[in-house]
């Protein structure tokens, strides 16, 4: 596809197949990822086929039925993982619903969960210099690149309603029929100001495993449509959760003396994700869960898959800069 | 949302969010208290109700920190009752 990104560079032993079966260089061979990383990266690699594929890839790759295979074993773990890893905040919120709470409060406390570790937002706003600014926003880029890409996959899966909804919140995102207003086009404007590479995968090397997991969690739920209710519950708990954030981290660049372009991609969010939020959880979700009730347990594990990836991001990106929080780690 | 059928055409509807801000359609123009006119061209705003926000007379979340310093299952009052700054350092 016209541009696409070039392949990355392998982690392991998985990633090094992968990258050499895509570029025309051997057979598919579905081995056991060597490190975190190289699963992380694997993963990442056959998904983005989905998204925009590859530079000088053939995009006919994207149905391989050997990269298929491979995906789906990779996935299989990964599902496996975050369905054991987000129990113990999934579990209290669902019997709060059986005994006849409504979504809404229920959700809303779900996304306050303390996940006991620090906060990237809170980093920038009270810390942070302004390199470490930057080697923050180089890590967030893996995802603001496509921001909610992955959950428009649920799209032609919903029921009239949840879909109308879905797409009013949509319509904000992708600048309401105005490219210039993207928020996708936002984040290259600001990290271009930065001195950064606005780049689609711009920093797909550098990314930590842990930010590529967390994207990758977000093309899985999208992509399946058994999934679709955890999708969901994860786009609106990264509504409910982004307002606040974005303020301090605006706080934070202002305070770095950031570019104005940077700051505004954050002071575009603290507005209208306070808008998302609410028309995420009690309009979409509400809507999703009366037309089905079965699907409330999902809504609530992808919410909390929300919820643990940011932690464990934020863990590794806030160790990554040397952030305090560092000489705790051991 | 019951009144969503047969409602006319040109009729607007609001939300109020319990322990949250109000949805309006927009685009609109909100009037503070100090007639100072604010103008959106969101699709849907949402107007402070908590009286804690950083970005007047919109929402930005903030009813949340008022509710978490006020304990669990406090409801924010329309009106602010202190002059308490929730996000500290703001
Ligand atoms: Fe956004
Ligand atoms: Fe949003």
């Amino acid at each position: 596809m016209r541009g696409a990104p070039p392949l990355p560079t392998p982690r392991g032993e998985l990633s090094e197949a992968l990258v050499a079966a895509l570029g025309g260089r051997g057979v598919t061979r579905c081995l056991e990822p060597d490190s975190a990383a190289d699963e992380a990266l694997s993963l990442w690699i056959l998904y983005e086929l989905h998204h925009r594929g590859f530079e000088g890839v053939d995009d006919a790759l994207e149905w391989d039925p050997a990269l298929l295979v491979c995906r789906a074993h990779l996935e299989h773990d990964l599902e496996a993982r975050w369905r054991r890893r987000a129990r113990a905040v999934v579990t209290p919120a669902q019997q709060r619903c059986e005994a006849g709470e409504e979504l809404a409060p229920v959700f809303f406390d779900l996304c306050e969960t303390d996940t006991g570790g620090g906060s990237i937002a809170s980093f920038l706003q009270r810390e942070a210099d302004l390199d470490q600014a930057l080697a923050v926003l180089r890590q967030r880029s893996i995802y603001h690149v496509r921001e909610q890409d992955p959950s428009m996959w649920t799209l032609p899966r919903l029921d009239d309603e949840t879909k109308a909804h879905l797409v009013a919140i949509a319509a904000d995102e992708y600048g309401n029929g105005d490219p210039t207003r993207l928020h996708a086009r936002m984040w290259r404007r600001g990290v271009e100001a930065c001195g950064l590479d606005g780049g689609y995968a711009a920093y797909v090397d550098q990314a930590l495993p842990e930010v590529l997991e967390q994207v990758n969690l977000m093309s899985m739920l999208g992509l399946h449509r058994r999934l679709v209710p955890a999708a969901l519950g994860h786009l609106a708990a990264f509504e409910v959760t982004s307002a606040v954030p974005s303020r301090r981290v605006a706080r934070g660049l202002e305070r770095v003396g950031a570019p104005e372009e940077m700051v505004d991609y954050y002071r575009e969010h603290m507005v209208a994700d306070a808008v998302h939020e609410q028309l995420a959880v009690r309009r979409m979700l509400g809507s999703l869960v009366a037309h089905d009730p079965d699907t409330l347990p999902d809504v609530l594990w992808g919410g909390a898959v929300c919820l643990l990836a940011e932690q464990a991001t934020a863990t590794a990106v806030l160790a990554h800069v040397g952030a305090e929080q560092e000489s705790a780690v051991a | 949302m019951s009144s969503r059928t047969g409602r006319a055409t040109d009729e607007r509807e609001v939300m109020l969010c319990a322990d949250g801000p109000i949805l309006l359609p927009g685009p609109v123009t909100v009037e503070d208290e100090d007639g100072v006119k604010h103008h959106s061209e969101r699709p849907v705003v949402a107007v402070c109700r908590c009286g804690a926000t950083g970005s007047a007379p919109w929402c930005d979340g903030s009813h949340k920190l008022v509710r978490r310093d006020a304990g669990p299952r406090a409801v924010p009052r329309p009106r602010r009752s202190g002059s308490e700054r929730p996000l500290e350092d703001y």
